[in-house]
């Protein structure tokens, strides 16, 4: 490393503990739950994402139709996929666009298993979903320093704030302006992906945070997009940028 | 300029913002309080409650990302809190308070509310009656 490089990175750490003393306003969703809800996020016997997670650990070795498994390819998981959730959406030169960690591991299949891609939200996408991200647990979130992003990061900023449907509020409405306060019985949290695919009470169920984010569409009376749609990738990458340097803590217990 | 038109522009703004400031009756008929608080009540028709805290005890769970509605009625006339509750962007842009009779100027509304309005004309003098009931 330059003398240069070491200063920077230096600069950028004690920056980073430098804002950490100074208080950084952001808090994740945990950080608004209740204690119950927490210690049941915390415990993995008590998590119900951690089902998931096994099912997702099982789907890793498991041979596809082209004979590998994503563990032929990727090996152990848990030194090889530490940190991955934590950089996505990312810029993918096989697919030429940017693509979330679902679309990355559809792509891994499509490609390298010759195998169909998992629908959105299916137990299969989820399961490995869930499992990937485990391995992120208490990383920080790193967007890639991507210009290639840049548009798409952009393009979130733009739809975050923007009023829509027939209640006509924006994202930045709820999750920056009133973020703490309460819609009804629920806590507005500031709406940082740090612990997806999460486990909403709610729906009983595993979902990914494009499913919370068509929640909060529909919230407002505007016309949620298809899964595949670019508007969720533009909000993820926008979302991610601005959790950047928070701890992942997937996969979450939510309300 | 003449002086005339001056001191006729002089006048104007108290004018005009009583006429900003309220809006008449949307059906010409009294609305009925007693419906106005089940709509007020209901967090999938009026919504209300999602933001504001109101006088309605059985409902356990208020929002308080807006001022309380108790006493509403003794701080505003039934026309200015028609205007308010039919479209407050008139008098607050940045306001978040949702557009309850108005299908202008939206954007991306859900293919089952294109074209409607929050409430209909009936439920907005429903409501209205309702919160001029509420006195402090
Ligand atoms: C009217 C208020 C409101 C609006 C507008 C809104 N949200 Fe939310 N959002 C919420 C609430 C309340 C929750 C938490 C729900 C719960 O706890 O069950 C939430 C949850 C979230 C979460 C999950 C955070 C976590 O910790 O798990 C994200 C991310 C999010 N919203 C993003 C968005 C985006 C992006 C938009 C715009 C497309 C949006 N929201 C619009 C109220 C809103
Ligand atoms: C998404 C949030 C939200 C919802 C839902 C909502 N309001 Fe409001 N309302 C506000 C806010 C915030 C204000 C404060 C004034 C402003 O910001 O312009 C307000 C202001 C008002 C006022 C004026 C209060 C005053 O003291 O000046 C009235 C009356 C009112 N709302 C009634 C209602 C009624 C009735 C409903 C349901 C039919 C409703 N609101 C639904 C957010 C909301």
């Amino acid at each position: 490393m330059t003398g240069l490089r070491l200063a920077a990175v230096l600069l950028a750490v004690f920056a980073a503990s430098f804002a950490l003393a100074q208080g950084d306003p952001r808090r994740s969703g945990y950080r608004e739950m209740g204690p119950a809800l927490q210690k049941m996020q915390d415990d993995d016997a008590a998590n119900p994402a951690m089902l998931f997670v096994q099912a997702g650990a099982a789907a890793w070795a498991e041979k596809a139709a082209a004979g590998k498994s994503c563990a032929d390819c990727h090996g152990d998981a848990t030194a090889s996929m530490k940190g991955v959730a934590a950089r996505y959406p990312a810029f993918s030169a096989e697919a030429g666009k940017p693509i979330d960690l679902e679309g990355r591991i559809n792509l891994c299949r499509t490609t390298h298993q010759q195998a169909e891609a998992l629908a959105p939200e299916s137990d299969g996408l989820l399961a490995l979903s869930a499992y990937v991200a485990l391995q992120s647990r208490g990383q920080p979130i790193a967007p890639p320093d991507d210009a290639r992003l840049s548009n798409l990061r952009a393009e979130g900023a733009e739809l975050y704030k923007r009023r829509q449907g027939q209640l006509n509020l924006s994202c930045a409405n709820c999750h920056d302006d009133h973020a703490g306060r309460k819609l009804a019985g629920a806590t507005i949290p500031q709406g940082h992906p740090t612990g997806y695919p999460i486990y909403r009470l709610e729906w009983q169920a595993l979902g990914s945070l494009k499913r919370r984010l068509r929640n909060c569409v529909i919230g407002m009376r505007a016309e949620p997009w298809s899964y595949d749609a670019a508007d969720y990738l533009a909000l993820e990458s926008f979302l991610m940028q601005r959790a950047k340097g928070m701890a992942m803590d997937a996969p979450g217990v939510r309300p | 300029m003449s002086r005339a038109l001056a001191a006729l522009l002089l006048l104007l703004p108290g004018a005009a913002v009583a006429q900003q400031d309220s809006m008449p009756s949307l059906t010409g008929k009294p609305g009925d309080p007693a419906r106005g608080r089940a709509i007020v009540a209901n967090r999938t028709v009026g919504l209300c409650l999602l933001c504001h805290g109101a006088p309605i005890p059985e409902e356990r769970f208020q929002g308080n990302l807006a001022p309380s509605l108790a006493g509403a009625g003794s701080r505003a006339t039934p026309d200015q809190l028609r205007l308010r509750v039919a479209d407050a962007a008139r008098l607050n842009p940045d306001t978040i308070m949702p557009p309850y009779y108005r299908v202008d100027g939206l954007t991306r509304v859900a293919r089952s509310f294109q074209g409607k309005t929050i409430l209909t004309a009936e439920q907005i003098e429903d409501v209205v009656a309702y919160l001029a009931s509420l006195k402090d």
